[in-house]
């Protein structure tokens, strides 16, 4: 699906008569994506952090068998920022992603090249324990995905469990997590409860707090709203805004209104029918107003995609 | 051109989450302690035998790997490597009876092959007679007479039945998906002593090759019926609807589009029906009588069978007899593999 | 913009009357899907008809009773008949098979789906396969020349070492022809089945969850507990009813490494055992006419059992298979 068609859907998902504008009055109708953006960055100023601390992917180059998916991307992550990841369908944004934290090894025949830092040191260096690395870098899935057969409770804690973590105050750490990702309120006098029965929304807001409670540096979320309808959309993407103050996020979207609202900087993938390269990354409202490549200008502008 | 080429070579695909040459050289290290210690262990104890090296070995390199393992990564990497040491073991285990069948049936079955072994019968030498004398050659017939009898009483019968689940989807498919799995349970010798029961006795009727294949046929209906079932599902919906948007009827539909697309596949039910069958012993020592002689009238007269042959040399009790029937197994199991192989090369090539 | 207007329009019912050759096709295919209906009853019938007198004569003794005797007094062919040995040990050596061939069975899928490299998991499958082809007397005359002397050593061990556990011990050391070997042949001929619904339960767990687990650092193994072993339980469980079902009907392989004896053991080790479906072809070729009419009662028994045990397996199977999609 097209970012274009995805403007359109979320209209039509709305009603007949809402949009996203009328979803959170507290901003006025902005007209282009480096106004919401610009907007965001009044809102949170981003810290200063120079990029280049926080995670830096160095030469990434993904295979799925002998196919190359991803050529060639080098970029850094700065700590405590929200970077988007955007472009058309097939431009290998899903695949980058996946080596972030090692979950593209899990495709048969999977392959890859280049060097993913986390403080400096390469998480794809032999001997790394891989399951120590996805402790520090979570992620949160397209579809929610949360644990049926455990209560919400336990599935907030399941990361503790999966990976034999000890933690002293357990109801402490269910409630921050909670609270962290908006969720808290909602299902503060249920989490004996299933998880079953929460909306969508609601489940990938626990699957965001599931991700929280092992206390990971990074985030990575990929198309975390896809799945969701415009007001739980609207929901996570303030959670993102909460979380990035402590946090550093990547995130995959094709809704370029979305990259705009909650995003510093933004990052343009693009493929040719070859592999997916990297076209154009920096500070989100410069992307959406002033691209320097002309493709990332036809494409922010809606153009193609 | 040449410049894009330089750029994609310039970095090689690697899989760094494989194991290194020093992960190996650990790993075989830890396999040549095991095999030590179990050398050592086995000649101590009174445990002996090879399965005794195998299992003392197996226990002995699972511990120190996960004990190594536990150094490395703590509590959750030895857990883990115990668990994929045990569920490598439990595959090995399934293999060994195998190979074990295979070889002791190839071993002892081949010193029974000689010349009139496929074209003589036992109708002037006896089960406790020398080897070379008489054949298998009436229970071959025998078998193929019973089988094809059973296919031609039950393959209608289940291709109508898988039909009906998967065309007509009517309003007892539950229902009937429920028996034909509740059938596919019934035990071999139910289905003899039932035939027996309500063809043999107290009638003038006596058991023969189509009285063997009726008590056949109801082991064979489910193992064709539900294979046809998962062939017919596989053919996709839009061939269907091509047939009927061009007006044609249910009927023609299924005959001229669906039956031919899954034609294949079909004859894969067939055979692994025939496969299932072949080598039923139970339900024929009820309803075909007992022949050493060929019998090339399918509804009159007792006959043999493969399966049946073997199990009545069991009974003499010589080593002729015992010969005998393991070179009648052998000969059975060779059929079943054909079978079994021929299935399988016709239903991958299906897929490819 | 559209406005919405609610109307009161019932909707139409479309109904189409299928041409004459159509209705003839349908008509012959419902018949025909009713013949797996028809045999089950017939079985049922036929069996309980010709056994019906032996249910009369023997009563509830026909089950519980441990005396099987028939005698001809007066040119009268009398006898006892009771296969409550029979149905014990037949229960006693499929819940043997079951216990040892499950954990095998269920490792072996999990080594399958998320261990096995492509080419050990091609080989394995086809091994599967093929155990599933082999004709039930290759089972028996392999377990009565192969399998039994080995497993009789194995008997001694267990007896020596292990007898102060009820089960392992036994009034005699005779080992030979035990139900523990009958067991141990059943294991191997049940792995198959259950090991391929365990295997298709658990290639059902859900990929999105499984991703969930190793995002969260989780282990091959911790993934396996968290995600796997909750969705697939009840499949496994189902496929070792579906086992329990197989091993209770099987008659020849049993036949020919069991000793079969109308005594009440529940020592697996010891050498002796019963067996219906063995029995059944024991007994067959001296029965009178009196005798054989028990015989057919005990298939019926037999039947029904089977019966009952596979249909409860399919439900739970059906029931894992669908809560999976």
């Amino acid at each position: 699906m097209s970012a274009h068609e995805d403007l359109n859907s979320q209209n039509d998902n709305n009603g007949e008569d809402m949009t996203i504008a009328n979803a959170q009055p507290s901003h006025a109708a902005p007209k282009s994506l480096s106004e919401v953006s610009a907007n965001r960055l009044k809102d949170r100023t981003p810290g200063n952090a120079p990029l280049g601390t926080g995670l830096e992917a160095r030469n990434i180059h993904a295979w799925f068998s002998k196919h190359l998916a991803v050529q060639d991307i080098s970029l850094d992550f700065a700590a405590g920022t929200v970077t988007a990841l955007i472009g058309p369908s097939g431009c290998g944004k899903s695949t980058f992603i996946r080596t972030l934290n090692r979950m593209h090894e899990f495709i048969p025949g999977a392959a890859m090249a280049g060097e993913v830092l986390l403080n400096g040191k390469d998480i794809y260096e032999r001997g790394t324990d891989v399951t120590k690395i996805r402790l520090q870098i979570g992620m949160v899935f397209q579809k929610p995905n949360p644990f049926p057969s455990m209560t919400i409770g336990e599935n907030v804690l399941s990361g503790l469990k999966l990976a034999q973590l000890k933690v002293t105050n357990k109801d402490d750490l269910m409630e921050e997590c909670l609270e962290r990702a908006g969720l808290w309120n909602e299902v503060k006098d249920r989490l004996g409860a299933h998880a079953g029965g929460l909306s969508g929304g609601q489940q990938q807001r626990l699957c965001i707090a599931r991700s929280l409670a092992v206390n990971p540096k990074v985030l990575l979320m990929d198309e975390p709203c896809s799945a969701l309808d415009p007001g739980s959309t609207l929901r996570i993407e303030e959670t993102i805004g909460e979380l990035a103050k402590s946090m550093t996020i990547i995130i995959v979207t094709h809704n370029m209104q979305q990259a705009a609202r909650v995003s510093d900087y933004t990052a343009f993938f693009l493929s040719d029918g070859g592999p997916g390269k990297l076209i154009e990354v920096g500070p989100t409202n410069e992307i959406f107003s002033t691209p320097r490549d002309q493709r990332t200008e036809n494409y922010v502008s809606g153009r193609f995609g | 051109m040449a410049t894009n080429a330089t750029v994609v070579s310039a970095m090689k695909p690697t899989m760094p989450w494989q194991p290194t040459r020093g992960d190996r050289a650990r790993s075989v290290i830890r396999l040549l302690i095991s095999a030590l210690l179990t050398y050592g262990i086995v000649a101590l104890t009174p445990l002996k035998g090879k399965l005794a090296y195998f299992f003392v070995f197996i226990a002995l390199s699972t511990f120190i790997t996960a004990v190594d393992k536990f150094r490395a990564g703590g509590k959750k990497a030895a857990q883990d490597s115990f668990v994929s040491a045990l569920a490598l073991t439990a595959g090995v285990i399934v293999f060994l009876p195998v190979a074990s069948i295979l070889f002791t049936t190839v071993s002892r079955g081949v010193k029974g092959f000689h010349k009139t072994l496929l074209t003589d019968t036992m109708a002037k030498a006896s089960i406790t007679d020398p080897i070379s004398m008489g054949g298998i050659l009436h229970a071959i017939v025998g078998t193929i007479m019973i089988v094809l009898l059973a296919s031609i009483i039950s393959v209608p019968l289940s291709i109508m039945t898988a039909l009906y689940l998967t065309e007509i989807k009517g309003r007892a498919s539950g229902f009937i998906q429920f028996l034909v799995q509740a059938m596919s349970g019934i035990p071999s010798i139910v289905a003899g002593i039932f035939i027996y029961a309500a063809i043999l006795v107290n009638t003038a009727l006596r058991g023969s090759a189509i009285i063997g294949a009726l008590a056949l046929a109801i082991l064979m209906i489910p193992t064709v019926t539900r294979t046809s079932q998962e062939v017919l599902r596989l053919i996709p919906n839009d061939l269907r609807e091509a047939g009927l948007a061009l007006g044609a009827t249910q009927w023609k539909t299924v005959a001229t589009i669906v039956l031919p697309a899954a034609r294949s596949g079909l004859v894969t039910a067939f055979i692994l029906g025939v496969a299932r069958i072949a080598g039923e012993t139970a339900p024929l020592l009820f309803t075909i009588g007992a022949a050493d002689t060929l019998n090339l009238n399918p509804i009159n007269g007792a006959n043999s069978a493969l399966p049946y042959y073997t199990w009545r040399t069991l009974t003499g009790g010589t080593p002729e007899s015992m010969q005998r029937a393991w070179t009648a197994i052998l000969v059975l199991l060779i059929v079943v593999l054909a079978l079994f192989i021929t299935a399988r090369s016709i239903s991958r090539r299906r897929i490819s | 913009m559209s406005t919405t207007v609610h109307t009161t329009v019932a909707p139409r019912e479309i109904s189409t009357r299928p041409r004459p050759s159509d209705r003839l096709f349908r008509a012959i295919l419902n018949v025909m899907s009713y013949s797996s209906l028809l045999i089950l009853t017939l079985i049922g019938t036929f069996l309980i008809f010709r056994g019906f007198e032996t249910f009369r004569d023997q009563g509830f003794k026909f089950i519980t009773g441990f005396e099987w005797t028939s005698n001809v007094v007066d040119g009268v062919e009398k006898g006892t008949f009771g296969i409550g040995a029979m149905i014990i040990g037949t229960l006693l050596i499929a819940f043997t098979a079951i216990a040892i061939g499950v954990p095998i069975s269920a490792m072996t899928a999990l080594y399958l789906n998320f261990y096995a490299p492509a080419k050990a998991k091609a080989l394995l499958t086809t091994i599967l396969d093929l155990m599933a082809a082999f004709p039930s007397i290759l089972f028996g005359l392999w377990g009565y020349f192969v399998l039994a002397p080995m497993a009789e050593y194995w008997a001694k061990l267990l007896y020596k070492y292990f007898r102060w556990i009820p089960i392992f011990d036994a009034p005699q050391p005779a080992f030979a022809r035990s139900p523990f070997i009958a067991a141990l042949v059943l294991t191997v001929m049940i792995i198959p089945i259950v090991t391929s619904v365990s295997r298709e339960v658990f290639s059902q767990a859900p990929l999105d969850r499984i991703q969930a687990a190793y995002a969260l650092g989780a282990t091959k193994w911790a993934m396996i507990r968290t995600v796997v072993i909750p969705f697939g339980a009840s499949g496994v469980v189902g496929g070792a009813m579906l086992g329990l079902g197989r091993a209770m009907g099987e008659t020849v392989a049993i036949y020919m490494v069991l000793n079969i004896a109308f005594i009440n053991n529940l020592h697996i080790l010891y050498g002796v055992g019963g067996n219906v479906a063995s029995m059944i072809v024991q007994k067959w070729g001296e029965s009178g006419l009196v005798e054989s009419k028990a015989l057919l009662a005990a298939g019926f028994v037999l039947f029904m059992l089977t019966l009952i045990v596979n249909s409860i397996a399919n439900l739970i199977v059906r029931y894992a298979v669908k809560s999976g999609k």
